[in-house]
């Protein structure tokens, strides 16, 4: 018993001065939120940690949400979002501070057998509303409508929202909570509709043009194509040390010629609008 | 003072060493009420905030069925019903049950009362296995197909309370089968042989001896179960659609308490309604568990064996 008890106090102090040593040894930070945003600053923290030795950065999900709060309390040091922190209710964004790294273009996706292609904005926000109930209705395959919302609050969904119904509600209907799941259900329900970034389109799926504007990169740095977002790395006031560092590597055309464009986002460079959080559009 | 005397007043090794293990589990029984509590008044103080900071009325929140936290309604208030994940949360844990319940049993009595050794050797091991798998494979299985299956079979999507079902069914077989088979093997040997004296047969004695005698541990076993499909949250959320819609039918997307709780919680700001709403989801499915547990001493009490 004394023995076992000996070797447990000998393991807990172990792992103690194991973390103790860890966080001593060089810099640290974490970036917390938008699973959208996720894989890319991975990717750009994995390059960094393997350029500049002793530095950690870590990278979590979440959602957008999460990272918005953590920020606003000071828990990290950079909250990642898919939405203008103005847009999100009971976060104070004055004490934020923004950094836009990429643009997600997001595209309505639907099952391949609906027998529709293009749709109007008016018919698309129908669909989402439930006035459309049947896909002959647009021109379709007699099937019915299958609508796959993402939970509320995703980046991805508001961002939608905001483009394609407006003011309007969405009818209650499924809710997944990751984008993979939402193409998987799609590709394999009969008459499922549903909406995702450019980066997870595949062969499974067909992506619906709007009024005869392609889901395209191109399209979405001149605005013809209106469903898109920012991604955002917000800082609690003005960014500093290793987080000031790596938010400048985001930014570097190492991230933004290669790695964004690898991953399907849109560098922030190739735009030639601006949105603001209002959704107010200028030419640069 | 003589040593005899000396040596029986001074604490012996063994009462120091007794003192010792008595601190320390009293330490360990103390940490854990003190989690227990404390995860009790966080929920607690979180969960009920919906009510008294966001002014919330209960009776709304329990028959309302639109779930909509950051929405208000036409009169101003938030949209915040949750009958809809009870009703889903409550069916698929009582459909699940009375499926899995015939299974379990007839299982148990195979492997107790008619062949006993296949039952130690082969059954027991497979059934101990089927605890120890992961609820996200049983929710990717569900999802792979069991999903398709009850799309071809019934149309629809296949997500639903019929597939929330089935995965739950197959995940609280082996739970409630384990302690059938314990309870019937605490059925004492004499009450058997006193059957068969009187003439019994094997079924007579089985049917109104043993399972009689086994019924508060087998009704014990049921309330585990369920409170295993109640509080699962990945398979569920996997295979039932998450629609908080109040369910129509088997096959029509629904959602449980869990499903919606792990699919929400990451999006929705600490402190603000649409995370405070989840924390009342949260601390109903906590009253749930502790009524379950009270259920099942409740069973225990009433149904010693004298």
């Amino acid at each position: 018993m004394k023995k076992l008890l000996g070797f447990l106090a000998l393991c807990g102090l172990l792992v103690l001065t194991a973390c103790g040593s860890g966080a001593g040894r060089g810099e640290s930070i974490t970036a917390v939120g938008s699973s959208a945003l996720q894989p890319l600053v991975e990717a750009a923290a994995e390059q960094y940690q393997s350029e500049n030795t002793g530095v950690f950065i870590n990278v979590q999900g979440g959602g957008s949400g999460t990272g918005l709060s953590q920020i606003q309390e000071g828990a990290v040091q950079i909250g990642n979002s898919d939405l203008f922190a103005e847009q999100q209710a009971h976060i104070d964004a004055s004490k934020l501070q923004d950094h836009r790294v990429a643009v997600v273009g997001i595209t309505p996706i639907a099952n391949r057998n609906v027998g529709v292609k293009d749709l109007t904005v008016v018919q698309l926000r129908r669909l989402f509303t439930g006035e459309i109930t049947n896909w002959k209705q647009v021109g379709g395959n007699d099937l019915p409508v299958v609508v796959i919302n993402r939970t509320q609050g995703s980046g991805t969904r508001a961002t939608f929202e905001r483009w394609v119904l407006g003011d309007r509600q969405a009818k209650p209907a499924q809710e997944q909570d990751s984008s993979g799941m939402v193409r998987s259900i799609v590709a394999s329900t009969p008459g499922a509709v549903s909406y995702v970034a450019f980066s997870y389109v595949d062969k499974t799926v067909r992506s619906l043009s709007l009024a005869g504007v392609q889901p395209t990169d191109a399209n979405v740095t001149t605005n013809a194509w209106p469903i898109w977002s920012y991604e955002h790395m917000y800082t609690k006031g003005k960014a500093t040390g290793l987080t000031k560092r790596f938010l400048t590597y985001m930014l570097s055309d190492e991230v933004q010629g290669e790695l964004v464009k690898a991953m399907g986002y849109i560098p922030i460079s190739k735009m030639t609008v601006t949105r603001d959080a209002d959704g107010n559009v200028q030419a640069n | 003072m003589d040593p005899i005397q000396q040596a029986m007043l001074k604490k012996s090794h063994a009462a120091k060493l007794e003192r010792r293990g008595k601190l320390i589990s009293l330490f360990c029984i103390s940490l854990i009420v003190v989690v227990v509590l404390a995860i009790f008044f966080f929920v607690a103080s979180r969960g009920l905030a919906t009510f008294f900071t966001n002014k919330v009325n209960l009776w709304r929140f329990l028959s309302q069925t639109t779930w909509s936290p950051a929405v208000k309604d036409a009169s101003g208030q938030p949209q915040v019903g949750a009958l809809p994940m009870i009703v889903g949360s409550f069916g698929v844990t009582l459909l699940s049950a009375v499926i899995a319940t015939p299974f379990a049993v007839g299982a148990a009595i195979f492997m107790t009362e008619i062949a006993p050794n296949l039952g130690k050797k082969v059954l027991q091991p497979v059934i101990e296995l089927l605890v120890g798998i992961p609820s996200v494979v049983y929710g990717f299985i569900g999802l792979s197909v069991v999903v398709p299956f009850i799309r071809n079979i019934f149309g629809g999507t296949g997500f639903g309370i019929l597939a929330g079902t089935f995965v739950l069914f197959v995940m609280i077989l082996p739970t409630v089968t384990s302690m059938t088979v314990d309870a019937l093997k605490a059925v004492p040997r004499h009450y058997r042989e006193a059957s068969l004296a009187l003439g019994g047969t094997r079924w007579q004695t089985i049917s109104r001896v043993v399972l009689r005698a086994a019924m508060p541990g087998i009704l014990t076993g049921i309330v585990f179960g369920m409170a295993r499909a109640f509080g699962e949250a990945l398979a569920v959320q996997m295979v039932i659609g998450n629609a908080a819609l109040l369910p129509t039918n088997l096959i029509s997307p629904a959602s449980t308490l869990t499903s919606v709780l792990t699919s929400g919680i990451g999006n929705t700001v600490m402190g603000s309604l649409e995370n405070n709403a989840l924390w009342s989801l949260a601390l109903l499915l906590l009253l749930m568990s502790l009524a379950f547990n009270l259920l099942i001493r409740w069973i225990a009490k009433k149904g010693e064996i004298k």
